[in-house]
């Protein structure tokens, strides 16, 4: 998919951003690690093959066949990304064939020997773009599937590159070699048919000594299923080894640090948006995939409905931007609510400075916007510092992921809240060694930043350090507090820990703190002066709405839809959506003169299991006539007692379209109900 | 929320009225130009950015989703329900206040009496209520079936029908119409080369059409004549209802750009609002209609006209996966290849499988085919698992219309059409009258049979064998072959039903309720 409507011209990085996103650069380099065992697995697998050794025990163990068990978690739908950067690893890589097969195209051993072929053989062509066209006319489909003409062709295939020039072979040769092994993949091993892979295992071991074969298995659940779909005889033919991919909560974290942590990406999520992804995330999927694409739905409509996302790129050209601002844009800067505020607490001159002078607004708003980016920088260092801390702590009171302490910041203060406090006297307990690496952590996070106001902070942290190492010379004065620190370090869970914090509270009304202690004290003060500083929620920020999307309702309506709740609305409550005063009614009850779907609705409501299909009409046209009143004479009533029951008929068959009903065998003239709710 | 409304409200002021089509086109130029912009021109985009603006329209619109309401009030338990509780509650409705009660008076209470009575005596009285029943029976559908026979001289001509049905062009690419227009694009000029394959469509679809449109034309005739008199309730505020949805076209056109496929739910037909958006939006581009409530659509058909319409290649496939794989090559390796799909009722009878819905699945994923689809049934996102929902990537959008489910209830497959059984009766005179005598023959044995067995309720049907032996004594065939290759053309015709017992065996049946079948004999032996 590519995204080239508004947003490229937008903001170019935005787009770059996302286009990077889309190809999933970032899995792939996730799963690198993975990929990089899975090559040495491969290359050592067929080395005994390689070297054509004739010994007795290569044969024995050439019954064996190389197997791969990769657990690739339970986020299915992301695997196809998984995999197709596999397929691009192992082509560089370990060898041209290739086959991915897939339960639902394999219903049987002679389907799959057909799938398998046909891929392979077209990954054939595809590796040499040969001349020899008439070789490929032999379609696969008319080839008979078998493991011998599979041989047969690996045979042909690899005497091939043998004959070919020397100086063609030795290209070929610095990618694979001589005879590359077959990788045979099952995507969704769990999927298949027991009997279809034992077939194809005993089948193939058979051959494993003229053909390299290796398989892979792509396990959504645990590598135990192996043994629960494979009976010992076959499985023992496999030579099995595990291989564990990225879980999908470290994929999150991951694709979170890289988007929404960068100061450079200018377009953030706001709290509730933020929440509202990553509960989807971890109720309802785990699926990182759709992570991203709540990501791309929150660009567009962040763009299409807040009129100042114009400004929403990198300071540079938001600057240029604001310069060129039209008279109804600054407008519409005027009207943000966080300007408002802004305005409001202006000198009186200034303020009409700002609501009338459209130039004056411009200036004012690139300071703004620099302000803005400034705090951005800010924001994020800190935020990192802080989650050094927390992240030490017993039982994380703020959370152990930075996304959470992220949420935290943005929701509102984070040093007013509960947690923060608790985190900070559990952080006083800290010893020595861990405050002295969080430091040390810290002071990295600040020199790397891009901030510019952090040099008095990285002093200052430093000068924490040189004063710990000072300690640890005069050590003996330390003896009574050490004891206590032990003491601490064993007890490890927050009730015992309060305890002590309580008796330590108590004892410093006596006792002179030590040296530590103090410093401690001071270090912990300085990061809360940081976080007080740097960690405003942005909604307190002036124009945050350029670069924040807020609108969690517009995510939930089209990601996380409830059509059933919306046909129940709309059959009970038909006033929500037909803004007219006759259908205004109580809760829970339906005005008369309601649409007669409605009315038919909330009559087989009252019904048992079987509806009775006159009975039911004669109520409905009892409200009918109600509604209608008096004009509905008598002369002409054969008349519309026709059109009731065509509307009737037609309100019916409504329902049943919609699953309300369905025919019903066991009686004449009745209908089943199908649902039970909505009483 | 405040927030949201002054939103809402700086979006509307920004937002002219502009006409639709006139929007689509600036986007169109807009795409074009993106490719030469250069950051001077930083004023020019910020023009352009009204455009933006005018697509966007977050319609933060008061209806909302439902959301309010909690899953305990939809989801409830089943509780015991009284007969005449229906009843009551209808009286209980028909004489809520805000109406002029005092007139209606006299007739209210007579016809509120009158309903629990029948339910009463249905509590007390089994045999009578038997009689009562019966009585019923004639009277429900009766008057729907006699309503409906008065058009029949319309089908007693069919010869005159099948006549007219090639010509009325416009209705026989209901099913499946595929509109061509790629005259203003040049890389489009292949398609456009092509003859409008509307013709050729609809000549190969022609004899599904005749079936679909027997059920069409008669019977929903009369009903619609009538419906007609009746007017629509609340059509004004139906009307500002489907407006506000009409704001929406151009976002989703973004949307489908941007590689999400969308999904209407709601209340009430959104047949209507999608042709709408194909007429403002689609004009230009390729597209394929495909009504899915049309009871004999089909995946095949589906695919074919992609195939044959849109890629222009003739031949055939083996299987919808080999089909669908072609399609999937044919689009990657042209990029300048685009679609759009509108599917009416995905969730319908026929396209509800799980292989059609895999198939789709895969179809939506494409980059360069765009998929917007509607779903009705209360059940209809059960059809989709993690890994379809994937596929299809799905934006939701509710689309409440109120608007009547003219088309989609008009087929045979609906309820009440199905059970006045006039159709299936023209249906089954119209095909035999085409066969040989001893294929008649054969039927007759079978339906004879059928209505022998009428009081068995556990009947499973004749078994073949049986069969086979009947029809060699009457002479009617002389191999199970030919029986066999009988069968198979009833079964074509949707006159029988095979299904395996229990043992193994095939048992035949005639999927026709009993008195029609008594009809159908009864006319048979009058026309011998």
């Amino acid at each position: 998919a590519t995204v080239y409507l508004p947003l490229k011209v937008l903001s170019p990085p935005v787009f770059s951003h996302l286009s990077i996103f889309l190809h999933m650069h970032i899995l792939e380099d996730l799963n690198k690690q993975l990929f990089d065992n899975l090559v040495s697995f491969l290359r050592r697998s067929h080395s005994e093959f390689q070297e054509k050794t004739t010994e007795w025990t290569c044969r024995m163990k050439s019954k064996e066949i190389p197997t791969a068990a990769l657990v690739l978690g339970v986020n299915v739908t992301d695997h196809d990304l998984t995999f197709r950067s596999l397929s691009e690893v192992l082509q560089n890589n370990i060898t041209p064939y290739i086959a991915f097969l897939e339960a639902k195209d394999c219903p049987g051993v002679k389907k799959l020997m057909q799938k398998l072929m046909g891929q392979l053989m077209n990954c054939y062509v595809d590796v040499d773009s040969s001349e020899d066209e008439d070789y490929v006319q032999v379609s696969h489909n008319r080839i008979r599937c078998s493991m011998t003409s599979l041989i047969n062709w690996y045979e042909s295939v690899t005497k091939k590159t043998d004959s070919e020039t020397p100086s063609k072979k030795r290209t070929s040769s610095s990618r694979h070699w001589q005879s590359p092994p077959v990788v045979v993949v099952f995507k969704d091993m769990e999927s298949f048919s027991t009997k279809v892979l034992q077939d194809f295992i005993v089948i193939s071991s058979q051959h494993i000594h003229e053909l390299p074969l290796v398989l892979i298995f792509g396990i959504a659940t645990s590598p135990m299923i192996i043994h629960s779909l494979l009976p010992h005889s076959v499985s023992s033919l496999l030579c099995i080894e595990l291989f564990q991919s990225l879980s999908c909560k470290d994929h999150l974290s991951t694709i979170i640090d890289k988007l929404l942590l960068r100061a450079s990406f200018p377009f953030k999520l706001g709290e509730k948006v933020l929440q509202v992804l990553i509960n989807i995330f971890l109720y309802h999927d785990f699926s990182v995939q759709n992570f991203v694409k709540g990501f791309q739905l929150c660009i567009v409509e962040h763009f299409c409905s807040q009129p100042v996302s114009v400004l929403c790129c990198q300071l540079v050209d938001a600057k240029k931007r604001a310069d060129s601002l039209s008279h109804d844009q600054c407008e519409n800067i005027r009207k943000l609510p966080s300007f408002r505020r802004y305005v409001e607490s202006q000198v009186s001159e200034k303020q009409i400075a700002l609501l009338t002078e459209d130039t004056y607004l411009k200036e004012t708003t690139q300071k703004l916007l620099e302000d803005l980016h400034v705090y951005h920088e800010n924001y994020l260092s800190v935020l990192r510092c802080l989650h050094v801390f927390t992240s030490f702590l017993p039982k994380y009171p703020l959370g152990k992921q930075i996304r959470e302490l992220h949420c935290a910041c943005l929701e509102n203060q984070v040093w007013e809240t509960e947690e923060y406090e608790s985190s900070l006297q559990l952080a006083r307990m800290l010893n020595k060694s861990d405050l002295v690496t969080m430091l040390q952590q810290c002071v990295e996070i600040f020199v790397s930043s891009s901030g510019k106001e952090f040099d008095n902070t990285v002093e200052k942290l430093k000068e924490f350090l040189t004063q710990f190492q000072k300690l640890e010379e005069a050590f003996q004065e330390q003896d009574v507090s050490v004891s206590s620190q032990k003491e601490l370090q064993k007890k490890t869970d927050l009730y015992h820990l309060q305890k002590t914090l309580l008796e330590l509270k108590e004892s410093r009304r006596y006792k002179k703190l030590t040296k530590f202690e103090m410093l401690r004290f001071d270090v912990v003060d300085y990061i809360d002066s940081l976080v007080r500083n740097y960690l405003v929620p942005a909604n307190h920020k002036t124009l945050h709405e350029i670069a924040y999307f807020n609108t969690a309702s517009v995510l939930r309506e089209h990601l996380n839809a409830a059509p059933r709740i919306a046909l129940h609305t709309a059959l009970n409550n038909p006033y929500r959506y037909l803004k007219n005063q006759e259908l205004k009614s109580d809760e829970g009850s339906i005005s008369n003169k309601a649409p007669d779907i409605c009315i038919v609705y909330k009559l087989h409501l009252e019904c048992g299991r079987l509806i009775n299909l006159v009975d039911w009409l004669e109520a409905f046209s009892t409200v009918v006539m109600a509604a209608e009143g008096p004009n509905a004479d008598a002369a002409s009533s054969d008349q519309v007692d026709d059109i009731i029951h065509a509307r009737f008929i037609r309100a019916v068959s409504e329902l049943e379209l919609l699953g309300f009903i369905k025919p019903s065998k066991q009686k004449t003239d009745h209908v089943a109900r199908l649902t039970w709710g909505g009483c | 929320d405040l927030f949201k409304h002054i939103q809402n409200q700086i979006g509307k002021s920004i937002k002219v009225q502009k006409n639709k089509t006139q929007l689509m086109v600036g986007v169109k130029r807009f795409v074009k130009k993106l490719e030469n912009i250069s950051d001077d021109e930083a004023q020019e985009i910020l023009e352009e950015k009204n455009y933006v603006a005018a697509l966007g329209l977050c319609t933060q619109d008061p209806m909302g989703n439902g959301s309010s309401v909690s899953g305990g009030e939809v989801y409830s338990f089943q509780t015991p329900k009284r007969s005449s509780k229906m009843a009551e509650l209808a009286s209980e409705l028909a004489q809520t206040p805000g109406q002029s009660v005092a007139p209606d008076h006299s007739e209210c209470p007579e016809k509120t009496a009158k309903a629990p009575q029948s339910s009463k005596r249905s509590s007390s009285d089994k045999v009578q209520q038997r009689n009562k029943k019966k009585e019923f029976v004639s009277t429900t559908p009766y008057r729907l079936r006699k309503r409906l026979t008065a058009p029949d001289p319309y089908l007693e001509s069919e010869s005159e029908y099948s006549a007219s049905c090639s010509e009325e062009d416009e209705e026989d690419q209901k099913e499946v119409s595929t509109v061509l227009s790629g005259q203003k694009t040049p890389a489009k000029t292949k398609a456009a080369s092509t003859p409008p394959p509307r013709n050729t469509l609809a000549k190969k679809n022609k004899n599904k059409m005749c079936e679909g449109m027997f059920s069409d034309n008669k019977l929903s005739q009369t009903l619609h004549d009538l419906l007609k008199k009746a007017p629509l309730a609340y059509a004004a505020e139906i009307k500002e209802l489907n407006q506000q949805h009409e704001r929406l076209f151009s976002k989703w056109m973004l949307q489908l750009h941007l590689g999400f496929n969308i999904v209407l739910y709601g209340l009430g037909s959104k047949r209507d609002l999608l042709e709408k958006f194909r007429i403002s939006a689609l004009q230009e581009s390729v597209h394929l209609v495909v009504n899915g409530y049309f009871p004999s659509i089909t995946l095949r058909s589906i695919l074919n006209s992609i195939t044959e319409d849109v890629l222009n290649h003739i031949g055939t496939f083996r299987s919808p996966p080999d089909q669908l794989e072609f399609i999937i090559k044919r689009f990657k390796e042209d990029s300048s290849l685009e679609l759009y799909v509108l599917i009416h009722n995905l969730d319908s009878q026929m396209l509800r499988g799980e292989r059609s819905q895999q198939i789709l699945a895969q179809l939506s994923s494409v980059p360069s085919i765009y998929l917007i689809a509607s779903i009705d049934h209360i059940n209809a996102p059960l059809l989709w698992d993690q890994a379809k929902l994937s596929l299809y990537n799905w934006l939701w959008y509710e689309t409440t219309t109120f608007s009547p489910y003219v088309e989609e209830t008009s087929y045979e497959n609906s309820l009440l059409v199905q059970q006045s059984g006039s159709l299936a009766l023209s249906s089954l005179t119209h095909v035999l009258r085409s066969l040989t005598l001893n294929a008649r023959g054969i039927f007759r044995l079978l339906a004879q049979y059928q209505l022998e067995n009428k009081d068995n309720p556990s009947y499973p049907g004749l078994s073949f064998q049986d069969f086979y032996q009947q029809c060699r004594e009457a002479f009617l065939v002389n191999s199970d072959l030919t029986l066999r290759a009988q069968l198979t053309e009833f079964r074509d015709h949707k006159l029988i039903r095979t299904k395996r017992g229990a043992d193994g065996v095939e048992y035949l049946l005639i999927p026709v309720d009993d008195s029609t079948l008594a009809d159908f004999l009864e006319k048979e032996d009058e026309d011998l």
